[in-house]
Formats: C-alpha cells, sequence, structure tokens
C-alpha cells in the first residue's frame, strides 16, 4: 500500500509520541456522564421551582378561605410564637364548585364541545390522511408541509381570521347574499358552531399527522391481500384498514381533546356569551371575580378530569416507541 | 373506486381550503383601502403605514421579539441538557419525576399553567421579595419553563436515530468528555437545536394565556394587543400585521427548505 | 518495556451487564506486532471485549494491561489505542482530512505537524487526493480506508478493528483484506481483529482466539485451529466438518480403534492420550481430507466407509457431494476437479468408497 516516497519503515521508526504517557499507571476513569450529570442540575431546579412548585401552590390555594388580602386568600399553615402550630385547610371549594351546578354545567359542557370538535376533527382530518397516505412520495411531502404550514403563523392571529369570514357582515354572508343564495345573513360568528369551527381548523394537523404516519406504514400488500381474499373496497376497508388505523385515530383523537379542553382562544374569540368553556369560565373568574381559591380548585378538577385521557396518550405513545424500536 | 377518489379529493380540497381561506381572505382584506370587509375599496398599503406609526404596537412587537429570543435561547440550552440526560445518563435521581415534570408542560392547559405560575410568583414575591415586579422577566421564565419541554421532544427524536459510534470515535480518539460534546454531540444535534429553538420562539411569540397571567402592568406583548383588540371585531390594521408575520413565516420555511434541500444534495 | 512483554494482557477479565455474563474470565495474551483475531458468532461476548480493550466498557473484575501497564481503569481518550468501528463512525461534518487530524488535534499537536502526519497518512492509504472531501462523498471502499487512517495516524500501540471489512461487498473485500494485512506487515503495529467471518480471520490473522459464549474456546494460528479444533463448537464453527460419535473398542500406542454407530463401520483416530475402551469419544473429518472413488481405495491405514452419492454441488473448481451411508448417516466429501472433463466421473445415486487417512481424522474432546 505504501508508496515510494511514503516509506513505511519510516513511519514506523518514528517515535510514539502519545501526548499522555503510558509509563505511569493511568488515573482512575472520570466518569464521562459528570458534566452532564452537574449541568442538568441547573433544568432540574428550573422545573423543581417552576413547574411543580406553582403546581403545589394551587393545591394550596385550593384548600384555603377567600380573604380581602394581598394575597386574597388564608395561609395552610398557621406559625405561632412557637413555629408551627396548625394547618388550616377547607374542601369548601370544592363543595361550593358542586353544590353549586354552574361549575358542573360548565365541566360538562367542555367535555362535550371538546368531544364534539375531536370527531368533526376526526371525519375531515381522516380521509384527508388518508389521501395523503395514497399519494407517490414527492406530492406526500408536499401535502403534508401545506397542513403543518399554518401551525407556524400565529394561533391567535388565525382564530382572528375567521371573524371576518363568519361575521354577519362578513366576507361568507356577503358572498351568499350577493349571490341571492339567502336573503338575511347567516348568525356563524359568536355561536357554539363558531367554536366547533375553529376547533377542527386549528386542531386538525395534530389529528392528521398521527393519522397519516399509522396510514403511510399500513402495508398496501393488505388491502391488495383482502381483496384478493374477494373483500370488497369498502369491506377491506372496515376490516383492514380502519382496525389497523386505530392506534392513529386513538393519538390524534387525544391530541385534539385534550387542549380542546382547556381552549381560551377560541371561545374567547369565536363563541358567544352563552358558550361555556372552562377556560373562559376560568379566565373570568380570575381576571374578573378574583376568586383565586375557587379558581384553584376549579384547575385541580379540570386536571382530575384530564389526567385518564393525558394517561391514556402516554401509555399509546410508549407502546408505538416500543413498536418502532 | 373511481367513486371513492373522487369523494377523496373532494374532502381534501375541502380540508385544505378550510386551512388556507382564512389566511388567504386576510391578506387579501390587509390590502383594502375600505374599513369594512364586505367593500372592496381598491388596493392599498395605508394599514401598514399606520402600524409603523402605532407606538404601542411597535414597542409591544419589540418586547414580544425580545421575550422570545431569550426565552427560546434559555430554553434550547435548558431543554437539550434534559433530553441529553434522559438519554444517556443510566442513574437519574428522581428520573420518572423529571420525566414526568418535562412532559405534563405538553398536556397542560395553558390557563392552568398561567395561573399557577402567577400564583408562583406572587408567593414567591412576599416571602423572598422576588421577583419584585411582574413583567418581561416572568414572562420570559413562564415561556422558558413550557417551551422547554417542546425542545426536549425535538432533541429526544434526533438523538434515538443519532449513530452513537460518532461520540465514541471521538472519544477514542483522544477527546475529552466535554470536547467530544462540542466537536460531535452539538454538531449532529444541530438541526434538532435549530428547530427546537425555532419552535420555542414560536410558542413565545404565540403566547396569549400564560403571558396574560404573569404578566404585569407595563408590559404588553403583541398577543395582549391583538386579543385586545380583536374582542371586538376586525380590524384592518391586524390584518397588516397578520400578513407580514405570514409573509416572515413563508420566507423562514422556504429557507429553512433550501437549507435542508442543499445539504440533501450535498449528501446524495 | 522489554520486547518480550506482550503488547496486551488480559487476565482473567469479566463482564457481566445487569446479571447477564457477557465475557466470562478471559485470559489471553497477544505479542507485538501480531495481527489477531477474535472469532466468533453474535453474541458470544467478543465486541465487549473489543469494548474493554478500548476504554468503552467497564470489567466486572479483571485486568488489562497494555504495553505492561495497568489500562483496566483507564478512560478511552487516554489510551494507546484506537478502534475502527464497525460503521466505521467517520464525522460527517468534517472533511477526509479533518476526520483523520481529529486525534492530532484533540493530542494538541501544532498544526503544522499535524497537516504533514494527515498528508503522510493519506497517501499511504491512497487517499491524497480525495482529503477536502466529506465522507458521504465516499465510495464505502473509501470510507473504510478514511477510518483505518484516522486511527492509524495517532500511531497507536494497539489497533483494534471491529468487523472492518464487514460492510464491503464481496469483491472489494477479498482484495481490502490482503491490503490491510500487507499495512499491519508494513507498519507492524499490533493489531487486533474482531469477526464473525472464519474466512476473513484465516485470511487475516496470524493467531486467532475462537470466543464462545464469553470463553475463550481455543487460540492458535489458522492452521492449527483448522487442523487441530480444541473441541467440538471450534471444530463445527471453523469451516464445514462431518462430526461422528464413536464408543472406544480399543486404545493404546498412541491411537484409538472406535465404533461409530452413526457410521455402522470401525474407525481407527490417532490420539495421544485416547480414553480407556468403552469411552466415548467424538471424531472429526474436513470434506477435503476425504477421498471419494467408485473402486475400493487402495493404500495403508486408512478409514473406508461405503455410501450412495444423495446430492451434489459442482461448483468449477470444486465438486462438494453428500454421501448417505447405510446406516442413513450423511457425510459431507468435497473433491478438487483436477481433470479437464465435461462429464462427472461420479454422479448421482452412484455407490461410492469414501476413505481418509487416519492421521486425518481429528478427535475431539467434548
Amino acid at each position: 500500500m505504501g508508496s515510494g516516497q511514503h516509506d513505511p519503515a519510516a513511519f514506523l521508526s518514528q517515535p510514539c509520541e502519545h501526548t499522555r504517557q503510558v509509563s505511569a499507571p493511568a488515573k482512575k476513569a472520570t466518569d464521562p456522564q459528570l458534566w452532564l450529570r452537574r449541568a442538568l442540575r441547573m433544568p432540574y431546579l428550573w422545573l423543581l421551582l417552576f413547574f411543580l412548585a406553582p403546581f403545589l401552590i394551587i393545591l394550596k390555594i385550593s384548600v384555603a378561605e377567600p380573604m380581602i388580602a394581598q394575597p386574597p386568600f388564608s395561609a395552610l399553615l398557621v406559625w405561632g410564637a412557637h413555629g408551627l402550630q396548625g394547618i388550616r385547610a377547607t374542601f369548601e371549594n370544592y363543595s361550593f364548585l358542586f353544590r353549586d351546578g354552574y361549575y358542573g354545567i360548565i365541566v360538562l359542557s367542555s367535555l362535550k364541545m371538546a368531544a364534539i370538535g375531536t370527531v368533526l376533527c376526526l371525519l375531515l382530518g381522516y380521509p384527508m390522511a388518508y389521501f395523503i397516505a395514497r399519494q407517490p412520495p414527492r406530492r406526500r411531502q408536499m401535502l403534508l408541509l401545506a397542513v403543518i404550514l399554518p401551525f407556524w403563523i400565529s394561533f391567535l392571529l388565525r382564530v382572528y381570521a375567521w371573524i371576518g369570514l363568519l361575521d354577519n357582515h362578513g366576507i361568507i354572508n356577503h358572498a351568499l347574499m350577493s349571490m341571492g343564495i339567502i336573503h338575511k345573513p347567516l348568525a356563524m360568528l359568536y355561536n357554539d358552531f363558531a367554536v366547533y369551527l375553529g376547533i377542527v381548523y386549528s386542531y386538525l394537523p395534530f389529528m392528521i399527522l398521527p393519522l397519516y404516519s399509522t396510514l403511510e406504514r399500513l402495508n398496501v400488500d393488505l388491502l391488495d391481500a383482502a381483496a384478493d381474499l374477494g373483500a370488497r373496497r369498502w369491506r377491506a376497508f372496515v376490516d383492514v384498514t380502519l382496525p389497523l388505523s386505530m392506534p392513529g385515530i386513538l393519538g390524534g383523537c387525544l391530541l385534539v381533546f385534550i387542549p380542546a379542553v382547556g381552549e381560551f382562544t377560541i371561545p374567547a374569540l369565536l363563541g358567544g356569551a352563552d358558550t361555556l368553556m372552562i377556560g373562559r369560565v376560568m379566565w373570568d373568574e380570575f381576571f374578573v371575580s378574583r376568586d383565586w381559591p375557587v379558581a384553584s380548585a376549579v384547575s385541580v378538577v379540570l386536571l382530575l378530569l384530564l389526567i385518564a385521557p393525558i394517561l391514556w396518550f402516554q401509555h399509546l405513545q410508549n407502546r408505538e416507541h416500543e413498536a418502532g424500536s | 373506486m373511481r367513486r371513492r377518489s373522487i369523494f377523496l379529493i373532494s374532502v381534501a380540497c375541502f380540508g385544505y381550503a378550510l386551512l388556507y381561506m382564512p389566511i388567504v381572505s386576510v391578506v387579501v382584506y390587509s390590502f383594502n383601502a375600505s374599513r369594512l370587509v364586505t367593500l372592496w375599496g381598491g388596493f392599498s398599503t395605508r394599514w401598514y403605514v399606520s402600524l409603523l406609526s402605532d407606538d404601542k404596537l411597535l414597542a409591544a412587537a419589540f418586547l414580544s421579539l425580545r421575550i422570545a429570543v431569550v426565552s427560546a435561547t434559555l430554553a434550547t440550552a435548558l431543554g437539550a441538557i434534559v433530553a441529553l440526560a434522559l438519554h444517556r445518563v443510566r442513574r437519574i435521581p428522581g428520573r420518572i419525576l423529571l420525566s414526568g415534570m418535562i412532559t405534563a408542560p405538553l398536556v397542560m392547559p395553558e390557563i392552568i399553567t398561567g395561573l399557577s405560575l402567577l400564583f408562583l410568583f406572587i408567593s414567591m414575591a412576599s416571602l423572598i421579595g422576588w421577583p419584585a415586579s411582574r413583567g418581561a422577566l416572568t414572562i420570559t421564565i413562564a415561556h422558558v419553563t413550557f417551551s422547554m419541554a417542546y425542545v426536549v421532544v425535538v432533541v429526544r427524536s434526533r438523538l434515538a436515530v443519532m449513530d452513537e459510534s460518532l461520540e465514541e470515535a471521538a472519544m477514542d480518539l483522544g477527546g475529552r468528555p466535554l470536547a467530544v460534546f462540542f466537536d460531535v454531540t452539538v454538531p449532529m444535534l444541530l438541526p434538532a437545536l435549530l428547530s427546537g429553538w425555532l419552535l420555542a420562539f414560536t410558542l413565545s411569540l404565540d403566547d396569549l394565556v400564560i403571558s396574560s397571567f404573569v404578566s404585569g402592568p407595563g408590559a404588553t406583548t403583541l398577543p395582549m394587543l391583538i386579543f385586545a383588540k380583536v374582542k371586538l371585531g376586525v380590524t384592518p390594521d391586524i390584518n397588516a400585521i397578520t400578513t407580514i408575520i405570514i409573509g416572515l413565516v413563508i420566507v423562514a420555511v422556504t429557507t429553512a427548505g433550501l437549507v435542508t434541500n442543499r445539504r440533501k444534495a450535498a449528501s446524495a | 518495556m522489554n520486547e518480550a512483554t506482550p503488547m496486551v494482557q488480559i487476565r482473567g477479565l469479566s463482564k457481566h451487564f445487569d446479571g447477564v455474563v457477557a465475557v466470562n474470565n478471559v485470559s489471553l495474551d497477544i505479542q507485538r506486532g501480531e495481527l489477531f483475531a477474535i472469532l466468533g458468532s453474535s453474541g458470544c461476548g467478543k465486541t465487549t471485549l473489543l469494548r474493554m480493550l478500548a476504554g468503552f466498557e467497564r470489567p466486572s473484575s479483571g485486568q488489562i494491561l497494555i504495553d505492561g501497564v495497568d489500562m483496566t481503569e483507564a478512560p478511552p481518550y487516554e489510551r494507546p489505542v484506537n478502534l475502527m468501528f464497525q460503521s466505521y463512525a467517520l464525522f460527517p461534518h468534517m472533511s477526509v482530512e479533518g476526520n483523520v487530524g481529529y486525534g492530532l488535534r484533540k493530542e494538541g499537536l501544532p498544526a503544522a505537524q499535524i497537516r504533514e502526519r494527515v498528508a503522510e497518512m493519506l497517501a499511504l492509504v491512497k487517499l491524497d487526493n480525495l482529503a477536502a472531501r466529506k465522507p458521504d462523498k465516499l465510495s464505502g471502499g473509501q470510507q473504510q480506508r478514511v477510518a483505518l487512517a484516522r486511527a492509524l495516524v495517532k500511531r497507536p500501540k494497539l489497533l483494534l478493528l471491529d468487523e472492518p471489512l464487514a460492510a464491503l461487498d464481496r469483491k472489494l473485500r477479498e482484495h481490502t483484506q490482503f491490503e490491510l494485512a500487507n499495512l499491519q506487515y508494513q507498519l507492524g503495529t499490533t493489531f487486533v481483529v474482531v469477526t464473525h467471518d472464519q474466512d476473513e480471520a484465516m485470511v487475516l490473522a496470524s493467531r486467532i482466539a475462537v470466543m464462545a459464549e464469553g470463553r475463550i474456546a481455543q487460540v492458535g494460528t489458522p492452521a492449527e485451529v483448522y487442523e487441530y479444533p480444541a473441541n467440538r463448537h471450534v471444530a463445527s464453527f471453523v469451516g464445514n466438518i462431518n462430526l461422528i460419535d464413536g464408543v472406544v473398542t480399543d486404545a493404546g500406542a498412541g491411537r484409538a480403534t472406535l465404533r461409530c454407530e452413526a457410521l455402522n463401520a470401525s474407525l481407527s483416530v490417532v490420539c495421544e492420550d485416547a480414553p480407556a475402551a468403552g469411552a466415548a469419544l467424538c471424531i472429526a473429518v474436513r470434506p477435503e481430507k476425504i477421498t471419494i472413488s467408485r473402486a475400493a481405495p487402495e493404500g495403508q491405514d486408512r478409514n473406508v466407509v461405503k455410501g450412495v452419492v444423495r446430492d451434489l454441488g459442482y461448483f468449477g473448481d470444486q465438486s462438494l457431494y453428500r454421501v448417505r451411508l447405510s446406516s442413513g448417516t450423511v457425510l459431507q466429501v468435497s473433491a478438487q476437479n483436477l481433470r479437464r472433463s465435461a462429464s462427472l466421473t461420479i454422479e448421482w445415486d452412484d455407490e461410492v468408497y469414501l476413505s481418509w487417512e487416519v492421521a486425518s481424522t481429528i478427535p475431539l474432546r467434548s
């Protein structure tokens, strides 16, 4: 291998010059992850302080009594001259939520609206994802990008854009009336319809992406096999494609449902005065009536409601990971 | 089969129309000389010009940008460390707690995040006197906290497909751990770090709910200002802002696309 | 250190992963300037052994001395050892030159010296015209040479090669195999090659360690391992072989006679300390040691059995036969096609005699 001017023998005869001479016994190995473990302290502390601690504070305030003070709630721990004297906790805020009925209605209404929005999103997203997954690879990429692209444009502004379309004096009503299809503007804004539309529109990418990834992986041969075994197209879809895309359906639905329950912006901009969604009510509870303990108790209840779907989603993700590796 | 593909094509067309109709209408009407949506008063750039003289709006935009840059940078640094540690370090004290704290913000309703952080800041202020007032600092802290979670997701998915023998090779050739990190790990993670940063930047720039809770008097971000305005209906200058943001996004996406394409072409 | 000290001394090395034993009490000396191969199937612990030599895994017990110095606990970056990775692990963001120079830069050598040594090394592996290329613009063979150059440029006392040829296609592999052996001979660096490919080990190595289930089954030259396998495992892992079980009927004077029910015949074997009569003994015969003929074979001191050709494969240079004996056992036989002829002398279903020298019969300890 060596050429004339690069004599391997000469290469050999040069002294071995490892900078770290090995004549001395080598030191004990330094842990290569030591610096990483040290560096981890910072984000760890950050999360403990700015994520876990606030959460515990919410729990604490939710069992305090509202007071006209700064901050406007009673202390959990009662300190006296000789240290801790007692714990003052009340479940009054929670029992208020259940007695009152108002909050129960709002929670149910939020769940219902999020669920309907999710189903609508699925009904539109599934055919779209199916359509994209069946395109040639290059076009697939383009179509997917077109689904994701709006995500990068401000959510608030995209929701806002619907106001101009749906308004009584908006573009759609104007167009329909000038075509003579309707004579009176359709009430499309500031009602539940607008909120559903907003949810479908805003969360469509979250529905399409997981659906697409399961549908894309789905083996076309399976459909051919089903067809070969005599299944009609529709039956093949119901018997093969639909069950196999179940993980994508569940993943997409949870990805839409979970944030939709606590959604604030969509009901605040597009909803009517009678649109009851918990995010909006909490905003008002806090900014308008300034009842911190009740707002905290509502938060805790909302979180408890969301824990089941969140854990389910995590479970799905983990299974996906295991299948992938 | 024929009928079904017609069904699919029409649904897809409807879906894409739904996604793009509002955006297109805002862009078109941002050039409308008339204040009314229904009336086309001719082409005009007057709303853009009036933006430039709106001091409040410019200040809010500048504040939002500043917060977004700082919080995205911090979130990327902290998030990358968490992702690396979760991927590499076998024994982390409270591993479940850590991975819980890093995934929870992804699914936590914004309104709760905002409320709880506000309570924290108030409690801290009354306990240790810091933060003395709420504003850009508290908003930045809040944004770092939730966008870190997104960075971790992006970086972890990159780490999962990274060839670990590259780092071993660098160590084998005499690189000490920290040198290996900067010589190999960081360049390999760069695409993920960049997209994580962009994601954090966008989330911060876009955030309304959390900012509204943790902000104080005097600190109004762009989304807070926009929200206050659009609650009352369509305003042409917001159309103009939207159009500018859409333009910026298109430029950014195209550049990113070109860069990846060139890289792909180079590696082909 | 004096020249007689082995370059690598491995003493009682073990590695457990969560209770699973990957490497089990391995002791091994590798001499200076050797091209040593560690051969074994996947999961036999050879990669773990290599990674402990490189410093990526910490041994559970035992000791590694390199050039007489205890390196058991030293991290990879403090060992005079370099590794050529199976995947090559070339840094995709650095040019060929950058890759090869990386190790020298970490040593803190002056830039001029780095340039010089990189150029020298690239010339040695004939890549001097590709110095500015990025790794992904190179062919598989070129990448392999970059990886080799990058590991060698630091002048390690020991170069470890993890399946160095596995990623190359067959033609290139044969060529590269000789180049690699040649380069090692020229440089005189100690090479340790880990491979699952017995041909690779045989052609490259001066000595081979065959590993199985975390232990070293045999160490020897390629010829020793092939002709004198220490046990059943080595015999069947290296090359093709016919294994036959028998019972000793007569032993003495360095020979044993045994009755093999599987062949329905009595065979003789040269055996130093043959077990006493009545003991079980396994013997082995390589297919190429067996002569196949239609006429009864002549000559002394041969084991002879009779059978029918059930299968034959014509490979041009040689033919492979599978011959079924009356007992039902099938023996593999290979024969060089020494004469040019379009028709085969032995065909399907021919009755044939198989014979081999008693001295070619391998006794195996169980």
